[in-house]
């Protein structure tokens, strides 16, 4: 076998997701979870080179206005103007520079830009709902934007959906791909949300709620909230 | 491990509006790159075999000589390779893409993984992405694949895209989320 062959057989596993931190793929309170989620068990994939590269490169140019969601049309939207930044680290604690992180969201009406979206509340023509940007040296994001509303879903009477930020990062690997929400703190309706409860873990729920910070709030013109995220990182040791 | 990774959560009905809509990335290998080109087209299907309409695929391959372009892979002698994909779904659960076979590659312990595609999905319904591969139906090279080799034979089939018989150089990969012929899907 070649060098190039034997250096490329030998991998640095991933961590796996511990216990509870993550949502059950079948969570019945959820309606939509039982199916479309297998209910056969998974096959435990060792991990090989397709599972820890992926694409690290970004697949289109950012461009200027790509993290400010105020500034992407004509107007400025109507709502609470934001300011969301934060860290993307890996489970080691290693920032994860030059990312890409693509959001999206609801408008302060609780009203996203998109043609299924049927809830009878105002669309907003300054608002369209989406944003990228790549992290920094430092794995550091930023964003400006303006605060989602909660919006009515059909999955049980009267359910409601607490205010969030649907947060897309590809990390390094394939198998690092995340796509989440980000909450904000103190929402009622926490206790109420069948996707957010359907993480088993307290804690690990806690973790999607962004915290408010006066740091990163700015006089006269925007609060500011912090959601550092973290994706899964590689073992210690390589494996032949 | 120092730090507990971020829950995932689903992507939700509306996923087109910061993903798909204006950042589908269909062509996995612009013309320029080498190989053997092919269209792949596949369909999303529930537990009734209903088309899933809005979920979103994503891919990532290597070029055809079996490398991924990235830094922890040696690199790619076809500078033009890019290797990621991603489409929504249509009315019938259906999104297209265009690229080149990928190569074979190595495995742990000395073996050879057979030309595959690996596959995410994610939709309304999808609390954590679900992983897959897509192998193709025929190659020789699927018989000693170490990962093919963890799934039971009487599954190995539903991870085999087929070339589609009224258009050549089309390729067809069915993704069953549940029910009697449900996709084997991996935990990564």
């Amino acid at each position: 076998m070649s060098k190039v062959a034997n250096e490329r057989s030998v991998i640095r596993p991933y961590h796996r997701y511990p216990e509870g931190s993550q949502p059950p793929r079948v969570y019945d309170p959820y309606r939509s979870t039982p199916s479309r989620n297998p209910a056969k068990p998974l096959i435990f994939l060792p991990h090989t080179l397709s599972e820890i590269t992926g694409p690290v490169y970004g697949h289109t140019p950012i461009a200027e206005t790509d993290n400010d969601l105020t500034r992407q049309h004509v107007g400025e939207p109507l709502g609470e103007r934001i300011i969301v930044t934060g860290r993307v680290l890996d489970d080691n604690g290693r920032p994860v520079p030059n990312t890409l992180i693509e959001i999206w969201q609801a408008n302060a009406a609780g009203r996203y830009q998109h043609q299924r979206d049927q809830h009878p509340a105002p669309l907003d023509p300054n608002f369209g709902g989406a944003g990228r940007t790549l992290t920094d040296d430092n794995g550091v994001y930023r964003f400006v934007t303006i605060k989602p509303g909660a919006y009515p879903w059909l999955n049980h009477y009267n359910a409601w959906r607490p205010a969030h930020i649907h947060f897309s990062v590809f990390g390094r690997a394939f198998l690092s791909r995340l796509i989440t929400q980000m909450y904000f703190p103190g929402d009622p309706l926490f206790a109420y949300d069948p996707i957010y409860q359907s993480i088993p873990d307290e804690k690990a729920r806690q973790r999607l709620v962004s915290k408010f910070d006066l740091e990163t709030t700015q006089p006269q013109w925007a609060l500011g909230f912090r959601f550092d995220i973290v994706v899964r990182g590689p073992e210690a040791t390589p494996f032949e | 491990m120092e730090h507990v990774p971020t829950p995932s959560q689903t992507a939700g009905p509306y996923l087109h509006i910061g993903l798909t809509n204006k950042h589908s990335v269909t062509q996995i290998a612009p013309p320029a790159v080498f190989g053997e080109r092919l269209r792949l087209r596949c369909r999303v299907l529930d537990v009734d075999g209903a088309p899933v309409n809005d979920a979103m695929i994503e891919i990532w391959q290597a070029d055809q000589a079996g490398r991924y372009n990235h830094p922890d892979d040696a690199p790619s002698p076809d500078g033009h390779f890019y290797g990621f994909g991603r489409a929504a779904t249509d009315e019938n659960g259906t999104c297209e893409f265009e690229t080149v076979r990928p190569g074979s590659l190595p495995g742990p312990n000395n073996t050879t993984q057979a030309p595959h595609l690996n596959v995410a999905v994610f939709a309304r319904g999808i609390l954590l992405q679900l992983h897959t591969r897509i192998y193709f139906a025929g190659d020789a090279a699927n018989d000693s694949d170490p990962v093919l080799a963890l799934v039971p034979a009487e599954r190995r089939e539903t991870l085999m895209a087929r070339p589609d018989p009224e258009h050549p150089g089309s390729w067809r990969f069915d993704i069953h989320l549940r029910g009697d012929q449900e996709t084997v899907f991996f935990d990564v």
